[in-house]
């Protein structure tokens, strides 16, 4: 599976399309020029993310020219690119497109949409429903939405697929200067968090933060590459707009996934009665 | 209330590189290269000249000293050191002639009640505001807040005078955590040992005033706020209750001056109810 991989740890202009569809251009002739076989752009990378009412404005829908023409530039690179998707019935997603050989080959939908805190997702996005993996030629890919992350069972989902990375765009907010840690505590959970997931899910795990403010609260950038095994292989700056560039391959997929068969002992199976037994019963389970 | 739990502390370094993107990002975005902030002689304002310094490059930067007759002459002096620490120009403005002259028409010449004491120093804030938004005008440069969280939680402050600004890089601070930060970014030594007063009568302090210690008020703030401890968890923390019920109360009573004004609700889309925009939609 040997994939160059450029995340673009991009600064989205909150609500500003045309301005956003021009620096797309510009990164994916930068991936493009180094040769990148995946380019990878941060959650609503072509809107910014503190949308609110802006939500139906900025929305797109995947015909569109301008989608279109993103889309046409993964001939010879796959792009996985975010946007809010307008469905025929009016319904908008927080969705990330994957597009392969010149087509759409996956959308991923926003599963877990955070409606607490600063997030308003579940206000104004319809969720998505559908954690399937994208048959890429470069491998097979799990994509999780930021907040997907967070849900144990969304990357476990990838897992029991054959996932060989998760493809993770995010727009994570820095929060959190009040600890003795070097890093943010938002920064410093992410780092948790990718790590356990990749070992637990025995996958790459890519992660393209974006970066930038808006309305005071910034984005902390940091996007990473970490291994099967849990180590994080690179990782880029805080704060600065910048295209990091790792080649995944297979060999630490079988390295780990022989040092410790997980998938193999998963039972699933067990799994599914479990939850349809707690399903059942409403005293087992909070609902 | 004894041993209570310390105060927050702060990644400076962090914070420093936090708030220094923010003030270059939120002031280029909306299409300023200039700020302009008074200079009372404290380490909120003090701290503030030092990012903005950074932030935007201190010919970009203009401060301004506001001292009105009755303001010790100490403060000045700081300003002073800061604007020179800081790197930036400074321009003095006595207020005393504006203020007086609507303290005058209000008839509170005279009056020295903690009520008229109170009215004349909302007086002299807004005259100090009216002038930063003035030389705004005249410069093209944001004006930039110096309230920080603690103040800003309390209301202590003056909703349309200091606590007006266009972008505040410290408004989620604790005073503690000024503290911390201004050391870090070398504010001189003589303003960071001056005891924090709003410098409106001879020999004030905030301390005084607020009746509580900064360290007390930041340790229980943050716990309440940012920790979300309940009642019960602070006064096991060994808060008192009379401190947990008199600055709940504080806290609460002063929401309106954290909030826009209430719009009465008329239409199907009504201005910051359900009509949201982020600010800087489209910067």
């Amino acid at each position: 599976m040997d994939c160059l991989v450029a995340l673009c740890q991009t600064r989205p202009a909150l609500g500003d399309l045309s301005r956003n569809f021009e620096s797309h251009q510009d990164w994916i002739s930068r991936a493009k020029d180094a040769s990148a076989n995946l380019i990878i752009f941060p959650e609503l990378s072509l809107t910014g993310y503190f949308l609110k009412d802006l939500v139906p404005e900025v929305a797109l829908r995947l015909d569109d020219d301008r989608v279109q023409k993103i889309i046409a530039q993964s001939k010879d690179c796959s792009i996985l690119f975010g946007l809010v998707e307008e469905s025929d019935d009016h319904r908008y997603f927080n969705s990330a497109v994957f597009a392969e050989d010149g087509k759409i080959l996956h959308v991923h939908r926003k599963v877990f949409l955070p409606d607490y805190g600063i997030f308003e997702e579940g206000r104004y996005f319809a969720a998505g429903e559908d954690i399937g993996t994208v048959k890429s030629k470069w491998g097979n890919f799990g994509i999780l939405l930021c907040e997907d992350a967070w849900h144990a069972a969304a990357p476990w989902l990838h897992f029991l697929q054959g996932a060989d990375a998760l493809l993770i765009p995010s727009a994570s907010p820095a929060r959190g200067v009040d600890t003795d840690s070097p890093e943010l505590s938002s920064q410093k959970s992410w780092h948790i968090l990718n790590q356990s997931i990749a070992m637990f899910s025995q996958t790459w795990v890519l992660h393209c933060n974006r970066v930038g403010f808006e309305d005071g609260t910034s984005f902390w950038g940091g996007s990473s590459v970490t291994s099967p095994f849990g180590q994080v292989e690179a990782e880029a700056e805080g704060q600065e707009e910048q295209l990091l560039l790792f080649k995944v391959t297979a060999g630490p997929l079988r390295r780990a996934r022989i040092f410790s068969p997980l998938r193999r002992n998963a039972q699933p199976d067990l799994i599914r009665r479990h939850l349809a037994r707690l399903l059942k019963d409403p005293d087992a389970m909070e609902q | 209330m004894n041993d209570l739990p310390s105060p927050p502390g702060c990644n400076v370094e962090l914070a420093e590189k936090v708030l220094v993107g923010f003030l270059a990002e939120e002031c280029h975005k909306v299409g300023f290269r200039k700020a302009v902030l008074g200079l009372s002689g404290g380490i909120d304002s003090a701290l503030v000249v030092e990012l903005a310094a950074r932030a935007l490059g201190s010919e970009n930067v203009l401060a301004i000293a506001m001292p009105h007759q009755l303001s010790s002459p100490v403060s000045l002096a700081c300003a002073q050191e800061s604007a020179e620490h800081a790197g930036v120009q400074l321009e003095v403005v006595d207020i005393t002639p504006p203020a007086d002259a609507v303290i005058a028409d209000a008839e509170l010449a005279e009056d020295n009640s903690d009520h008229g004491r109170l009215r004349k120093g909302n007086i002299m804030a807004r005259i100090r505001m009216i002038t930063l938004y003035d030389r705004s005008a005249r410069d093209q440069a944001l004006v930039l807040g110096t309230s920080n969280k603690t103040e800003l939680l309390l209301g202590y402050g003056t909703i349309h005078g200091d606590m007006a600004s266009a972008v505040n890089p410290i408004g989620d601070l604790y005073k503690s955590q000024v503290v911390a930060l201004s050391k870090h970014l070398g504010v001189p030594d003589s303003i960071l040992n001056r005891p924090p007063s709003a410098d409106l009568w001879e020999g004030q302090t905030d301390e005084e005033e607020l009746g509580y210690t900064y360290d007390a008020l930041d340790a229980f703030l943050h716990g309440m706020v940012d920790r979300r401890y309940s009642k019960e968890e602070l006064r096991q923390k060994g808060f008192a209750d009379d401190f947990i019920q008199s600055v709940t109360h504080r806290v609460q009573i002063n929401q309106y001056k954290r909030r826009p004004p209430i719009i009465a609700k008329l239409a199907n889309r009504t201005i910051n109810l359900d009509y949201r925009y982020a600010r800087d939609w489209g910067a």
